[in-house]
């Protein structure tokens, strides 16, 4: 186990896509996103290539970087796309072939729809990963994100929600996620050392193996997050009341065109929706 | 003389969860001074109480009885409100064993700002006291870097930034180079001696290496959670049977000349001498 989660992932630039504000990116994202739900017709992902492929270029990040990110995914977007190519069923006219695997039980039968369908599936999964992954992960810092959502979500502490607690939580999950995995790695080479077997045996055996790994882990997850505490009261941590922060988080005028994009790329998706002769989905 | 900046008066201390007798208060009826400006380093076998003594001064722990003072106001109080205790948070610092489970940020810099942020130090400043701690402890250039990238000794120098900058009067080490290997500990000593010499700092060093205890300007010895010995480094370990009874060391200079004392009937004037000097007492007492 050799990864490093979320840091490993932040490609270090001073790009205008970096300089974002997070609210700004979080907005963006999301609008983003429902704007690819709501895209039903197939022009309209062009607008929607054409607004992320612009993001990419401005963010410098290169687009090798990103495709390499996407091939994990690859299985999925070609798992969805297989399974809509054979259950849409289309018009006589638009079928392409038909294969018999038993007579009278299971035909296997192709139609243009099914393709459009798959395609555009694919095209909607790829859209939402590189636009989270982009403005989540490449450009964007854990703390910077947790910020912006501590920052938007603030309004909600009016109704006590501990909006600062959870963002707490957010960073120091995100800063012992590598403590942990090292750890993990330590005990089970120790374990190793004394003849336990991590790899051989069936399901059971193998979730037994792992009882020796949770256990200490588990204790010294305990152990430090005691000492945390204690080191966090030192350093006078007392919740939310009263903490400034060194970065404040600052709209500039770019954080408005951010704003507005979405906004316009959303509209424009149901116009294409309403009036666009596209194939629709 | 000046007020102290710490002074502890009859203290004694119990866990709640130890049971038994007078044996169980991990520390006993104990008296101490800690001077403004200076190095203090304190020793004592396992157990002995020193982190105890560090936490009731620090207001983690409450003394069962016995007071302690800090700059002068009396931290056992009663009504102590939470913001006496953040005063006294922000006059004493502390500095832990494992430098992994002191670091909360994802960054650096963001972790040193993490104590003036709690403080509620305006941005610019603390923009400004981050860049200066970072400066004194050497890690500038490592500002934007994930702590679990670095090694022990620069995480633990990260973490002395972390309360430099909230501008303690005091730091309490408690065996803050435990856990780093020879070059780290000197990168953390080096550190250490500086925030004294040239930042002015109190320093109360908690450690179980005699070396570091003899770069003090005075040192104190813990004995089952009593006051043992309290002298400067000399007069301390100008006794190593004491020492040897409360469970610790001397430096190895000092048991070489006690040894040639002892065994050929030399009269060396037991003391803490750099090399080239014990060398010189040495020779000229044979
Ligand atoms: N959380 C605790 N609960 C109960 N007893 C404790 C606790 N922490 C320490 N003690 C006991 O209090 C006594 C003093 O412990 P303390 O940690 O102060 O010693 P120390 O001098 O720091 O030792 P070391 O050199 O091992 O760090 C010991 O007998 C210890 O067993
Ligand atoms: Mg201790």
């Amino acid at each position: 186990m050799n990864f490093d989660v979320g840091l490993g992932q932040y490609y270090e630039s001073d790009s205008v896509i970096h300089k974002l504000d997070p609210r700004t990116k979080l907005f963006f994202v999301i609008v983003y996103i429902v704007a690819i739900f709501v895209a039903r017709d197939a022009y309209a992902f062009i607008p929607l290539a054409c607004v992320l492929v612009f993001a990419v270029i401005l963010s410098r990040v290169p687009i090798f970087t990103i495709l390499r990110g996407l091939r994990a995914l690859v299985f999925i977007v070609l798992f969805t796309a297989v399974l809509n190519v054979f259950w849409t069923s289309g018009t006589e006219a638009s079928m392409i072939f038909q294969y018999t695997v038993i007579p009278d039980t299971w035909t296997i039968t192709l139609y243009w729809e099914g393709l459009y369908n798959a395609g555009l599936l694919a095209a909607r999964i790829i859209c939402l990963l590189v636009c989270t992954t982009l403005f989540f992960s490449y450009t964007t810092t854990p703390i910077e994100l947790t910020d912006g959502i501590e920052t938007a979500l603030s309004p909600l502490k009016k109704i006590k929600i501990p909006v600062h607690e959870f963002a707490m939580m957010m960073t120091i999950a995100l800063r012992f996620i590598p403590t942990l995995i090292e750890e993990t790695n330590k005990i089970m080479n120790a374990q190793k050392a004394r003849g336990a077997d991590f790899n051989n045996g069936g399901l059971i055996k193998k979730a037994k193996a792992l009882i020796p790994i949770i256990i200490p882990l588990f204790v010294s997850a305990f152990r430090r997050a005691d000492e945390l505490a204690t080191a966090m009261e030192c350093r006078g941590y007392r919740g939310g009341n009263g903490r400034t922060r060194m970065k404040k988080l600052k709209m500039h005028l770019r954080d408005l065109f951010w704003f507005l994009i979405p906004v316009l790329l959303l509209a424009g998706v149901i116009l294409i929706n309403i009036y666009g002769n596209g194939y629709k989905l | 003389m000046s007020l102290p900046l710490i002074k502890l008066e009859n203290v004694s201390f119990s866990y709640p969860e130890s049971e038994g007798g007078d044996n169980s208060f991990a520390v006993k009826n104990l008296s101490l001074e800690i001077n403004e400006g200076e190095f203090v380093a304190i020793l004592g076998h396992n157990g002995s109480g020193k982190s105890t003594t560090a936490k009731l001064i620090n207001m983690i722990l409450a003394p069962n009885s016995g007071k302690i003072f800090v700059d002068g106001k009396d931290i056992t109080h009663k009504d102590m409100s939470e913001d006496d205790v953040f005063e006294v948070r922000k006059k004493v610092g502390m500095v832990f064993q494992n430098p992994d489970n002191q670091i909360v940020a994802t960054v650096v810099e963001e972790d040193v700002a993490f104590g003036p942020e709690n403080l509620g130090v305006p941005s610019d400043e603390i923009r400004k006291r981050v860049d200066e701690a970072l400066e004194i402890v050497n890690m500038s250039e490592y500002a934007r870097h994930a702590p679990h990238r670095l090694s022990g000794g620069q995480k633990q120098r990260v973490a002395i930034a972390g309360t430099i900058a909230m501008k303690p009067r005091c730091i309490i080490f408690d065996e803050s180079t435990a856990m780093l290997d020879p070059i780290g500990r000197k990168e953390v000593m080096n550190t250490i001696l500086r925030l004294n010499k040239e930042e002015k700092i109190t320093v109360v060093l908690i450690t179980h290496y005699m070396n570091e205890a003899v770069l003090a300007d005075r040192v104190v010895v813990m004995k089952s959670g009593e006051l043992y010995l309290d002298g400067t480094p000399s007069q301390v370990f100008s006794e190593p049977e004491k020492l040897w009874q409360a469970g610790l060391e001397v430096p190895q200079s000092v048991e070489l000349m006690h040894r040639l004392n002892t065994e050929l009937g030399t009269k060396i004037p037991l003391g803490v001498y750099d090399f080239d000097t014990v060398a010189e007492l040495i020779k000229n007492n044979i």
